[in-house]
């Protein structure tokens, strides 16, 4: 039986609204609970989960509701007890402490407030992030759905002040030290890095430390930054604060491969630095490492190869051969690969990506287009490799999905904090008989879910499962982005997935490379 | 002196606005040690509700 | 100027008018011969404008009870009659420089209290406080009632006329401020004030004319009842808060109040115009025997007291009723923090001990109001839902968001459009 609470005119993060549902689902009875705010998207999911109804078609983004499919009565009652305790532990929660709800009252109470991670709605986005600047406070706007005008707005005003202006959809930023929204307990050390892309960031900065190396600032423009419309207005702005930074010995510029004069402008300015002041090394993400070349720069072809020459740069070492495939002894891998492979049926030819990193995602595709000419996905290399309504579809082939695209997430937690959806659709794919690999990425640090391993372990552990009762081995290569400093942990992330029979590789890159390996393998040697 | 540039030889004075969880990770890291910042949390809701019309009137009055 | 510049200056000038308010007891009188307006068949009641078909059913009672008091029926029936016929004016009392706690019921020979703003020559007045239990202000009328209003009317009254003309005026600011300190909130806890009432009066009563026996009953009277002092405070509140009515582009609340039915906000910029809207029932705690069922809707004058900063504003001031209000002082002081959010500033005299002696939020801007969604927080009785069964608990209640957004549209259609 299906029923259907809605609360109008009542906001509740996303967060709050994951652990609801979860508590939700608990209950003895409850077979499918869908919590959220009245979005498109959610209203689809409930279609698709079968939790639809003419009243709940007709909410609004700013009501919230819970819907329930439940056994019996008693079942619908136990949740809506176990509901209204969580809404309440919500209340007791902060009765404790005092939150101001401006931030006006907010500078009352600490006038020297000098930074501002702002994680509202996007619709409300640009007037929270405007008044931020105009109270000459710099911004970190982590919200998205944030209109291409807005942004332009924004951007021009903080740089007009001389203000950091980092996003919308800036996910990640190390400033001072201090990880901010999705990122992870980075030494200090000598390189900073400007980024255009949030996971990127995330994956050089891990990377980095991994290395043995620190930064000094990692700042982040939001993903549109240097496409045309914006004019690359703020990483500019970042460039120019890291070229003038004394603690910053080395520069990276990292980014999808940006709008051309904006490409010409970025690289002048690299170029002149990289000439006279310090050296600056560049990943456009799968772009063309000539043009930086060209510039006189150092390019980097993957994130991995950008953090090993930035660190070598760093100590006064000459720049490391690029990296452009698994950093593992021949011998090694052909074993690995071989172990992997020979359990597989026949059928098995593909992979399957799933990510809740966007630039990884895209990162991975643009490794193995070349080699693989079509991948699937929701943020397609060729646009007709486009999925269409990726949270329903069938997947086919070779395919790798962004979780953390508008369509999963609009109304509902990133997939780096909720795995729900990345999890159902690998038990869902496992049962495909064409399927031969699943790469996925376990982003652990701050912003993520507090042990995002112990999920996408068990999802692997249950589509390894699924695979055996269907005579079939299904491959999982896993990279993690997190550090030994991360509350999660590194290594104990690194073990939970090895011990759901993973392969875990340091980086993005290596997982792909080893995701190349292995296809070869399985495709008689075509790639 | 560049305003940013001025930021990164400051104490982070940080303002959270939206989801509870960023504040709650930079607190932890306050009250641990690993981090000297200060940090305070907005308890955020839209203007006026989200009610658009209303927000615009408020908008005339300011 | 732009607009919101001339609004910033015109709340900045009442916030003054409001903290330098001399809120001060010069004596007592009667409704009658007092209260401007007032003839023999009028009655006026707590809270915006109500027709007598609209009133809830404590307020029907009063009416009656106070149609018997004033002779103009001899049964509740007549007195029903009389009121449905459309011979009995009724009114608020805020229309007349008056207000009432709950049902709020003044008639003509109702003796009153007077208070002047002595910063602004302007009065307000109030009934004696009845006590609780069975009496007119939840809607009783029954014989006890009416003697008792007889007795407040023929001896209490004229004792207390004597005793204030030996006494002299009394500064209630003063005595509002020190109860603050003394565990009163200024509206629902009122034991510190009502001592303190007592400790003023007392030489005087023993120093009139009457008989030891009238004396006693008066200070027996005046010593059972805690909530004497609420019907002194609200006068005080309400002269204080009169005197910013009318100030042009100011967007201050002047008055909340509530008709059992109804709750009502005026604007000083908008003088005169009600913002209405159905009023919320009260989240509390009940007395025995009592559960939601039996409440009624908000109703009363009294959260004049929240108008003007204190009641439910100073919420932290009263530790001793905290349970009324969720449970903890840490709850209390949540409340009491987070009215500074909506209001202009934060008082000189009424301050709060827990916040470290701070100011308590003064000054309710609707503007600050609709941009948070935070309301005004109201510390209250809760009235039963049956005329005559009296107080049924206490505990915290809102004005509807509505009235505030009425009074918006209202404000904006006037300074920003007009």
């Amino acid at each position: 039986m299906v029923s259907l609470q809605i609360k109008p005119n009542t906001y509740y993060d996303s967060i709050t609204l994951m652990i609801i549902s979860k508590e939700l689902k608990k209950v003895p009875g409850v077979k499918e609970a869908l919590v959220g705010m009245g979005t498109d998207l959610n209203l689809d999911i409930a279609k698709v989960t079968g939790l639809s109804s003419p009243e709940l078609e007709a909410i609004t983004p700013n009501d919230f509701f819970v819907a329930l499919d439940c056994e019996n009565e008693e079942a619908v009652a136990n949740a809506l007890k176990a509901l209204e305790e969580q809404l309440n532990k919500k209340e007791e929660s902060r009765s404790a402490a005092y939150y101001p709800p401006t931030l006006t009252s907010a500078l009352k109470a600490d006038p020297k407030i000098n930074l501002a991670l702002i994680s509202v709605p996007g619709r409300h986005a640009y007037d929270v992030a405007k008044d931020a600047l105009d109270k000459n406070i710099n911004v970190m706007l982590f919200s998205d759905n944030v209109s291409m005008e807005e942004e332009k707005k924004l951007k021009e005003y903080a740089v007009s002040k001389e203000l950091l202006m980092m996003g919308p959809d800036c996910g990640t930023a190390v400033v001072n030290g201090l990880p901010l929204a999705f990122a992870n307990v980075i030494h200090k050390g000598p390189i900073g890095i400007c980024g255009a892309s949030g996971t990127g960031t995330q994956e050089l900065t891990i990377l980095i430390d991994q290395l043995g190396s620190g930064i000094t600032q990692a700042l982040g423009t939001g993903g549109r930054d240097l496409k045309a419309e914006i004019g690359g207005l703020m990483f500019k702005q970042c460039l120019n604060a890291l070229i003038n930074d004394p603690e910053t010995k080395v520069i990276i510029m990292l980014s999808k491969p940006p709008a051309e004069h904006v490409a010409k402008e970025i690289l002048s300015i690299a170029k002149e630095c990289n000439d006279h002041i310090k050296p600056v090394v560049v990943d456009f993400i799968g772009g063309d490492p000539h043009l930086p070349k060209e510039y006189g720069l150092v390019a980097a072809y993957n994130l991995e190869d950008a953090a090993r020459k930035a660190v070598a740069l760093s100590k006064g070492e000459p720049v490391p051969a690029d990296m452009i495939d698994i950093d593992m002894p021949r011998a090694e891998l052909e074993a690995l690969i071989e172990r992997e492979t020979s359990k597989m049926a026949p059928t098995q030819k593909y992979y399957r990506g799933f990510f809740s990193g966007g630039t990884l995602a895209d990162e991975s595709m643009k490794l193995s287009i070349g080699k693989l000419g079509h991948i699937y996905s929701n943020i397609p290399l060729k646009p007709e490799d486009k999925i269409e309504n990726p949270l329903t579809a069938e997947y086919k082939e070779n395919t790798c999905i962004d979780f953390g695209e508008d369509e999963f997430t609009e109304g509902k937690p990133h997939p780096m904090i909720d795995l729900t959806l990345r999890c159902e659709r690998i038990l869902r794919d496992a049962h495909d008989p064409t399927l031969a690999i699943l790469q996925c990425d376990c982003v652990i640090g701050y912003g993520s879910n507090p042990n995002p391993a112990e999920e996408l372990a068990a999802a692997i552990a249950k589509a390894k499962e699924i695979a055996a009762s269907e005579g079939r081995y299904i491959s999982a290569i896993c990279s993690i982005v997190g550090t030994e400093g991360d509350p999660q942990n590194l290594t104990e992330t690194r073990k939970q997935l090895e011990a759901a029979g993973a392969i875990v590789v340091r980086s993005n890159a290596q997982s792909t490379y080893l995701v190349h390996h292995m296809l070869d393998k399985l495709n008689g040697g075509k790639y | 002196m560049h305003q940013i540039n001025k930021l990164f030889g400051e104490k982070l004075h940080m303002v959270n606005i939206g989801v509870e969880t960023f504040y709650q990770d930079m607190l932890s890291q306050k009250e641990a040690g690993t981090q000297d910042i200060e940090v305070i949390h907005v308890d955020w809701k839209p203007v006026a509700g989200g009610n658009k019309k209303l927000a615009g009137m408020l908008g005339m009055l300011k | 100027m732009t607009l919101g510049e001339k609004i910033n200056a015109a709340n900045a000038e009442a916030l003054k008018i409001i903290l330098g308010a001399q809120p001060t007891l010069i004596g007592v009188g009667t409704a009658g011969e007092d209260i401007p307006g007032m003839t023999k068949k009028t009655i006026l009641h707590s809270g915006p404008p109500v027709t007598w078909e609209n009133m809830c059913d404590p307020t029907k009672g009063a009416v009656i009870g106070a149609l018997i008091y004033e002779g103009l029926a001899k049964t509740p029936e007549e007195a029903e009659k009389l009121a449905a016929s459309g011979e009995i004016t009724f009114d608020p009392c805020h229309h007349h420089n008056a207000v009432g706690p709950m049902c709020g019921i003044v008639s003509y020979s109702m003796p009153v209290w007077k208070v002047i703003n002595k910063a602004h020559g302007n009065m307000a007045y109030c009934t004696f406080n009845e006590g609780l239990g069975k009496v007119l202000r939840f809607g009783a009328y029954d014989d006890t009632v009416i003697t008792r209003l007889h007795w407040l009317r023929n001896e209490f009254y004229p004792l207390i006329k004597e005793a204030l003309e030996i006494r002299g005026e009394i500064d209630l600011k003063v005595l509002i401020a020190q109860e603050l300190q003394m565990g009163d909130d200024g509206h629902n806890r009122n034991r510190a004030g009502t001592s303190l009432l007592i400790r003023e009066l007392a030489p005087a009563i023993v120093k009139t004319h009457f008989d030891q026996d009238v004396k006693v009953r008066a200070l027996e009277f005046l010593n059972s009842n805690d909530h004497t002092w609420l019907n002194l405070t609200m006068p005080a509140c309400k002269c204080t808060m009169d005197a910013i009515e009318g100030i042009e582009y100011c967007s201050l609340v002047y008055t909340m109040c509530r008709n059992g039915t109804e709750f009502g906000v005026r604007v000083a910029g908008l003088p005169g115009q009600w913002f209405h809207y159905t009023s919320e029932k009260v989240e509390g705690l009940y007395f025995p025997g009592f559960t939601e069922a039996d409440a009624n809707r908000d109703v009363g004058d009294s959260c004049i007291t929240e108008t003007t900063g204190i009641g439910g504003f100073c919420m932290a001031a009263a530790p001793a009723i905290v349970k009324f209000v969720g449970g903890t002082v840490a709850d209390s002081i949540k409340y009491s923090t987070e009215m500074y959010e909506i209001t202009e500033g934060e008082g000189t005299a009424y301050q709060i001990p827990a916040l470290g002696f701070r100011g308590s939020a003064t000054g309710i801007d609707i503007r600050k109001v609709i941009e948070t969604g935070i309301r005004p927080v109201i510390n209250t009785g809760i009235a039963c839902n049956r005329r005559g069964v009296g107080q049924v608990g206490a505990g915290v209640v809102h004005p509807p968001m509505e009235c505030f957004e009425q009074a918006i549209e209202a404000f904006v259609a006037k300074y920003a459009e007009g």
